[in-house]
Order: structure tokens, then sequence, then C-alpha cells
């Protein structure tokens, strides 16, 4: 009907340059050896190393602890902003919003500073401290999307029709608020496997995760090795979202703007 | 009504002040950190916790470039680096959102699905994947590739953020240019844009955000000729073991120029939507 569908064009190829070959080259990268031969080795060489495999399930673990504690505390504190009764301050629900733009390397040397100055011990504990306090408003921004978006009339039925508030909590607020802990669990989830950098700063080197086995590899020109760590990452990455695929998507998005 | 029902209940108000008291215990334990950082940021002790007295002479220092040539070159960089990005991202997004608002059926799926990829891709792997990327094609890193990796994450916000607005618009206007005589770039320039431009104005800024804020990406593309940007440059300044004590005022004018940022964006939102 008209050329100006054409003008898509320039940023269909910068996407597939950039942003598609990128992948498939990860993809290829780990499906070889030092000299491009296709090959298995690099994931045989995951398999049977003890440490990679330890560093592996202590991510998932530590992403998991991060995850569940952000939920129970995220949570509440969702319901109560989204809750016109309890709070009516648009300035409160920005202030948790907020930290989510303040870079995270700040955000964690911040936590270290924090930590420096009631003289706590750096280790597995700062480690999740630090975790929960920088992806917490990330777990709290969708729960509160979904939950303010909530038709009140359903609440009001179930009051109505003589449920406590317990009940209407349990029976109502928590099965409408689902998608929102869905996206909240997948932006809390995702990043934690997958962050570096953290975990050396929190702990002084004291404790590795996976996403700085991958950086480490790279760094010492183990490309195809990083590129195979990364496919692996990568495939945990896509199941977590094929599984909460029903959790709307749009929710995903950077928050910040209220 | 419902307000006055629950005032006569008084286990409500003691949920309320619950309620309240939770809030803010969260919000102390956010700002804990950061407030620490920026108090600290007044006076000269080199050890963070002890308090040497009231002085701006961080500040003094640190803008007066006396700290060192390598903090300055690597703000410097960020600044630039982040200027460029977010011009090249405003500019291609756009056309983009035009040409995409264009399309229709699979081909508009194709590129949309595309377009979502760099927003849910964990920052290390697009860093890898754009690494892996300069080293097959055999491209040395440094400034450009930063910039390149840079345009590939930012632009899909640029799209997000123009496409509402050409959603708005009334297509027959564009039409009527033509008819009236402007060529194609005429009647981009004079009617198109100006229509677009507070959704390209939001992109840029978010662009810039993004890039200043970015330290995984930039990690991985920066190459090792020593291009340094702020949080590459905090990154190993960290590592060398503990903060150096100029970084607590440069952290704390970040975090403000951030939420100034925020709230401009906030505000403009809200314009918009009025």
């Amino acid at each position: 009907m008209n050329k100006r569908s054409t003008w898509a064009l320039p940023y269909f190829i910068f996407l597939l340059v950039f942003v598609a070959l990128p992948l498939i080259l990860i993809g290829v990268y780990a499906f070889q050896d030092d000299f491009g031969n296709f090959t298995f080795s690099q994931f045989m060489k995951f398999a049977q190393e003890e440490e990679t495999i330890n560093t592996f399930t202590y991510s998932i673990e530590i992403a998991l602890i991060n995850t569940v504690l952000c939920l129970l505390l995220g949570y509440p504190a969702a319901y109560i902003l989204s809750n016109r009764k309890l709070n009516r301050s648009s300035v409160t629900v920005m202030l948790f919003i907020l930290p989510m733009w303040i870079n995270m390397l700040i955000r964690t040397l911040a936590t270290v500073a924090l930590f420096d100055f009631v003289s706590a011990p750096l280790d597995e504990g700062a480690l999740i401290f630090g975790m929960v306090y920088n992806f917490l408003p990330f777990m709290i921004y969708p729960i509160y999307n979904v939950m303010q978006k909530m038709d009140h009339s359903y609440l009001e039925a179930a009051e109505d029709l003589g449920a406590n508030p317990l009940q209407v909590f349990r029976k109502v607020v928590i099965p409408l608020s689902m998608p929102g802990v869905t996206s909240g669990i997948m932006m809390v989830f995702m990043p934690t496997i997958s962050t570096f950098a953290i975990s050396e700063l929190l702990t002084l080197n004291k404790v590795k995760l996976f996403g700085t086995t991958i950086q480490e590899n790279i760094n010492n020109g183990m490309w195809n090795y990083g590129a195979c760590l990364a496919l692996i990452m990568l495939i945990i990455i896509g199941c977590t979202m094929l599984y909460s695929d029903e959790g709307s998507a749009e929710e995903g998005e950077k928050g910040g703007l209220i | 009504m419902k307000d006055s029902v629950q005032t006569k209940t008084p286990c409500f108000s003691l949920g309320k002040l619950v309620a309240k008291a939770y809030l803010w215990a969260l919000l102390i334990i956010l700002y804990s950190p950061i407030l620490i950082i920026a108090i600290f940021s007044f006076t000269e002790a080199k050890v963070l916790g002890n308090w040497t007295g009231f002085s701006t002479g961080l500040y003094t220092n640190l803008l007066s470039g006396g700290v060192n040539n390598m903090l300055i070159k690597a703000i410097e960089n960020t600044l630039l680096i982040a200027v460029v990005a977010a011009t090249v991202s405003t500019l291609l997004g756009t056309i983009a959102a035009i040409g995409i608002h264009n399309l229709h059926g699979r081909r508009k799926s194709v590129v949309t699905f595309l377009n979502d990829i760099p927003m849910l891709n964990p920052d290390i792997i697009t860093g890898i994947s754009l690494f892996i990327l300069f080293v097959a094609l055999g491209i040395s890193q440094g400034y450009m590739t930063v910039i390149l990796a840079h345009i590939s994450f930012c632009t899909p916000y640029v799209v997000l953020s123009v496409m509402p607005r050409l959603k708005q618009m009334n297509p027959n206007i564009y039409e009527a240019a033509l008819d009236l005589g402007a060529t194609p770039m005429q009647a981009l320039r004079k009617v198109l844009m100006p229509q677009l431009k507070s959704g390209m104005i939001s992109g840029w800024i978010l662009s810039f955000t993004l890039s200043i804020d970015d330290f995984a990406v930039t990690l991985f593309t920066k190459g090792n000729a020593g291009l340094e940007t702020l949080s590459t440059y905090i990154y190993a300044d960290a590592r060398k073991g503990g903060l150096t004590p100029e970084l607590r005022p440069l952290m704390t004018i970040i975090i403000l120029a951030v939420l100034l940022l925020l709230v401009v964006i906030n505000l403009r939102k809200k314009k918009e939507n009025e």
C-alpha cells in the first residue's frame, strides 16, 4: 500500500547483525574446539569439572533463595502500596521504584559500605542481603502494577458475600495477582542467575557465581568453553521464560515510569 | 461511607499502622546504603565510617580533576558514548518505528520479536554474544564496538517510545502533505517529526540513561586498549581493594543525576497523558 514499510529495513538488518547473529554465534562457538571443528567436548568438560558444576548449582540455589526472599518481602509491600485504604501517596510508590534505575554496581558498593559501616562480615550473608537489596524493587513493581489494575468490585463482592478479610486475601487477591507474581519472579530470578561481579565485591572474592565463571573463561581466551557455559545459561533462562509464558510479558519492561 | 465504617473498628487503624511501619522499614533498608555513601561523601576520611569533620574536599578534588586523569577520562568517555549511542538509537529507532507501524502480518511479528530480544536478554549474554561477534568478524574493540553494543540495547526502547505516538496520529495528514506537493523528505521533516517529537525525546533520555547505567555489556565490548567508562572504572577500582574516597562524591552525583533524569521522564510522561 505504501513504501514506508521499507523504512523498517535498515533496523531489520541491524537487528540481524547485532542481535540474531551474535546469539547464533554463541551456539556455533559452543560446539567447536579451538580449531573450529565440531565437537561436544566443551559440554563434556562442563560435566566433568566438579568446581564449575558446584558453582552452577550454588548459583541456582542463591537465585532461588533470593527470589523467595524478594517475594516474601515484596508481596506485602506491593499489596500495601496498591491498597487505597493503606496508602494514598504516589510518592511512596515512586520511592520504591527509583532504586531500579541506580546502577547495580553502585548499589552493590553501597551495600559493601553499609556492611563496613556496621562492621558486619562480608560473607554469604552479605551476598544474600546485597542480592535482595538489589532486586527487591524488581519484585515489587510488577506485583504492584497488577494489583493496582485489579478490579476492586471483586473484593467488595467477596466481602458482601460474607468472606472475612483473610478469605478475601487468600481466595481473591492472591489468585488475581498471580500474573504480577510470575513476572516478578522472572525479573528477579533471571537477572540473579546471570549476575557477575556482584558476588566478588560483596564477599571479597570468597563466593563465586556462575556468571563470574563465564566471564573468567571469556577473559582468559577460552571463548568456546565460555560460549558453551553462556549457552547453558541461555537455555535455563529460555526455560524460565517458557514456563512463565502465561505471565504477561508486558510487565517485564524495565519499570520506573509510573 | 466505607471510611466511616473502618474508623469505627480499631483493628483497622492498627493494621494501617503496621502497614505503614512495614513500608517505612523497607524504605529505610533500601535507602540506607545510598544515604551512608552520600553522608560520608562530606568527610575526607580514607576509611568509610570514620567521620573526620564536615568537608567538601572530596567534591573539589573530584571536580577540579585533582584525583587523576583516568577518572576524568572515564567520565568523558561515558558521556560521549551515551550521547552518540542515544542520538543514533533515536534516529534509527524512529525510522524503524515508522516502518514497523506500516508493516503487517508475519513481517511485523518477526521484526517485533527481534526488537524484544535485547530487552529480555540478560546483560551478560548480550555482552558475551557481541564480544564473540566482534571476535568472529575480526573487529578490534574500542569506542566503536561499545557504541554499537549500546545502540543495540537502546534502540528497542526508542521504538517502544515512538510507537504509541504513531498509533495516535492521523495517517491522512502525511498523505495530505504529499498531495499538496511536499516531497516525502519534507513531509517527514515538517509533518511527521513534529508529531513524533515527544516520543523521540523520551526515547533519547531513556537511551541516555540506559547507556550511562550500563556495566556488563560495556565490560565485554570495550576491548583491552584501556578504554574505561565510569562503571568499568568503578569496578576496576573496587576490585583493587575498597573504594577510593573520591568515588563517594562521584556516586552521590551519579545517583542524583539519575534521579533527576527520572523525574524529568515521569513529568514528561504525565504531561503527555493529559
